[in-house]
């Protein structure tokens, strides 16, 4: 497998192959607990946590595992650093830990988690490997962060609602009502409005990334087809 | 009567699809009407405000999707999608809720999935849907009594204001339970002849609703008479219904009358407008009749055992659904064939 640069992990964990939008990996989690935005930053901080940690202890292992029994393994490292994560969230944002309830446990089940582990961080050295984690972690922040906030704000009309769950007091009031008697929209609160938040991420994605490759062809000079000549074709392409 | 005389048998050009919608506008005006003469003059705002959105929102969309504006426009599909909306949402929906019915319809459920043809759900039916689960309250509560039941009905500009206005305070006085609603939940714990005396029934079956219905089926045997749509899908639909009332409903103390189920929420509007969508119904004959029935049973089920008084667009979508797998069951005939590998023989010649 040929080696990637530190920039390639990171723009491919950000955007070029981001694990919710391009991979779409870990939906369920993505779908059932963004209906907030600290809904999604709890659950993806703490996925972010488990990444790091597996794609670490998973690189620093993969000279001794044989390939037979490397996912059991993967599965246990995984399964470890997601109750490390669940006992941190218990202790420290304990009403955080009820909401989320059995997401965080099911961080285990996460696709994108086991795919890193085996995809990349059994091929790679640690470093690179907590790079990947990191950055794949964050690119599933990202869009956990995104679409909670347009589901909050489309469902409830309100925006930042409970940091302190997270945060702490000092948070308390971050709360933003953008609307005067918002009536609740309940379509963006229940599943099926994360799945059509997350579609139009994807097209607007896609979309975008349409855009900037058509931009840097029509950016690109031509002059290499302006004066030949296609095969059993008479005459100069202009 | 001028309608009639370039009707069916001798018709055999084919019709371009901006005169079907505008057969279908036409068709739905007596039940425009008589919801206007009975429920005042909301649907009739509903309706105009919901064409003009969405023609608006497909104009808007089209040129995002670089298509041409002026040609789609002018087939009237929009507009037969913001007529239908306008007629099943309630009379006081306030102009956001009918405003995010149309812009889901048109954007989401039309042009998303690629525009005229393409779409494989009903789109006025995923707006009606996406509102009805959004904003439960506003889509239960703002529909208008029946004008015989009003001591002073409230005039066009009384309507006007409270469809548009923010707050929705003042329409409590003209708003009423629809008799599906009431006879569901008061059913559970009174007699029938007890839920009965609410005047939402009226004197017949439903005040008001009973003669919107008939309008409806009127209109809807003239579009059949036109052979704009085939009689396959209505009378399946109605037939679906009527059998479940007849096997399980036989008791008025437990559910809804037959007569109910036929006369009162969006039966026949159902019926003939709304499930006869030409692009998400059933292809073949026998795959109608098939689409029809699934309507017209998933529509008892929901409104007997189901969370919902009404159930037209639920069981709508759920039929959507289900068109590919009846039109991979149900092939038609094909022409110097003798019959079809499945289905009933000789009856369906496509």
């Amino acid at each position: 497998m040929a080696t990637k640069t530190n920039g390639e992990i990171i723009k491919d964990g950000l955007w070029h192959n981001n694990p919710a939008l391009v991979q779409v990996l870990g939906l369920c989690p993505l779908l059932a607990v963004t209906s907030t935005v600290v809904n999604a930053i709890g659950l993806g901080i703490a996925t972010l946590l488990v990444l790091i940690g597996s794609n670490l202890s998973v690189s620093v292992i993969r000279n001794f595992v044989s390939e037979s029994v490397r996912l059991p393994a993967f599965v246990m490292i995984i399964a470890s650093f997601v109750t490390c994560a669940e006992l941190l969230m218990q202790a420290f944002t304990y009403e955080l830990y009820e909401i989320l309830g059995i997401f965080i446990p099911l961080i285990v089940t996460n696709c994108a988690i086991l795919g890193r582990a085996d995809a990349f961080a059994s091929k790679n050295p640690p470093l690179p490997a907590i790079l990947d984690g990191a950055m794949m972690g964050l690119g599933f922040l990202a869009v956990l962060v995104v679409l909670g906030g347009m589901r909050e704000l489309l469902g409830q009309g309100t925006l930042f609602a409970d940091m302190h769950l997270l945060l702490g007091p000092m948070a308390a009031d971050w709360v933003v009502r953008p609307f005067d008697q918002y009536p609740d929209m309940l379509f963006m609160v229940l599943p099926p409005g994360a799945f059509v938040g997350l579609g139009l991420l994807i097209a607007l994605k896609n979309g975008i990334d349409n855009y900037l490759s058509e931009r840097r062809k029509a950016a690109e000079p031509v002059a290499a087809t302006a004066g030949s000549k296609r095969v059993r074709v008479t005459g100069n392409i202009s | 009567m001028a309608l009639v005389q370039q009707s069916s048998p001798h018709a055999h050009n084919a019709r371009p699809t901006s005169r079907v919608m505008l057969w279908v506008i036409l068709a739905a005006l007596p039940g425009l009407l008589a919801q206007t003469l009975f429920f005042g003059w909301g649907n009739l705002i509903n309706v105009v405000w919901c064409i003009a959105l969405a023609l608006a929102a497909e104009a808007a969309i089209l040129k995002l999707r670089s298509k041409p504006v002026a040609f789609f426009l002018k087939d009237n599909t929009a507009a037969v999608t913001g007529l239908l909306l306008g007629l099943s949402l309630p009379q006081f929906a306030p102009w956001w809720v009918s405003g995010i019915a149309v812009i889901t319809a048109i954007v989401v459920a039309k042009q998303l999935y690629g525009g005229l043809g393409s779409n494989p759900f009903n789109p006025a039916m995923v707006g009606y849907a996406l509102v009805l689960i959004s904003f439960p309250v506003a889509m239960t509560t703002n529909w208008a009594q029946a004008a015989t039941l009003w001591g002073g009905a409230p005039g066009f500009g009384e309507t006007l204001s409270s469809i548009f206005s923010a707050s929705q305070t003042t329409v409590d006085g003209w708003t009423m339970a629809t008799p599906l609603d009431e006879y569901k939940h008061k059913i559970a714990s009174h007699t029938a002849a007890e839920v009965l005396q609410h005047p939402t029934f009226g004197e017949q079956i439903a005040a008001g609703w009973e003669w919107v219905n008939l309008a409806f089926l009127a209109g809807g045997l003239l579009l059949i008479g036109l052979r704009i749509i085939t009689w396959h899908i209505p009378v399946a639909f109605l037939a679906g219904i009527a059998l479940m009332s007849l096997a399980f409903g036989s008791n008025p103390d437990q559910y809804a009358p037959l007569q109910l189920h036929l006369l009162a929420g969006g039966t026949m509007l159902g019926a003939f407008f709304i499930a006869t969508d030409p692009v998400s119904a059933a292809t073949s004959h026998q795959g109608k009749l098939i689409y029809g029935a699934g309507i017209g049973v998933l529509i008892y089920l929901i409104r007997s055992w189901g969370n919902y008084p009404d159930a037209v667009a639920f069981s709508v979508l759920l039929m959507n659904f289900a068109v590919p797998f009846i039109d991979h069951y149900t092939p038609p005939r094909t022409y110097g064939h003798h019959k079809p590998r499945r289905g009933l023989p000789g009856r369906n010649g496509g």
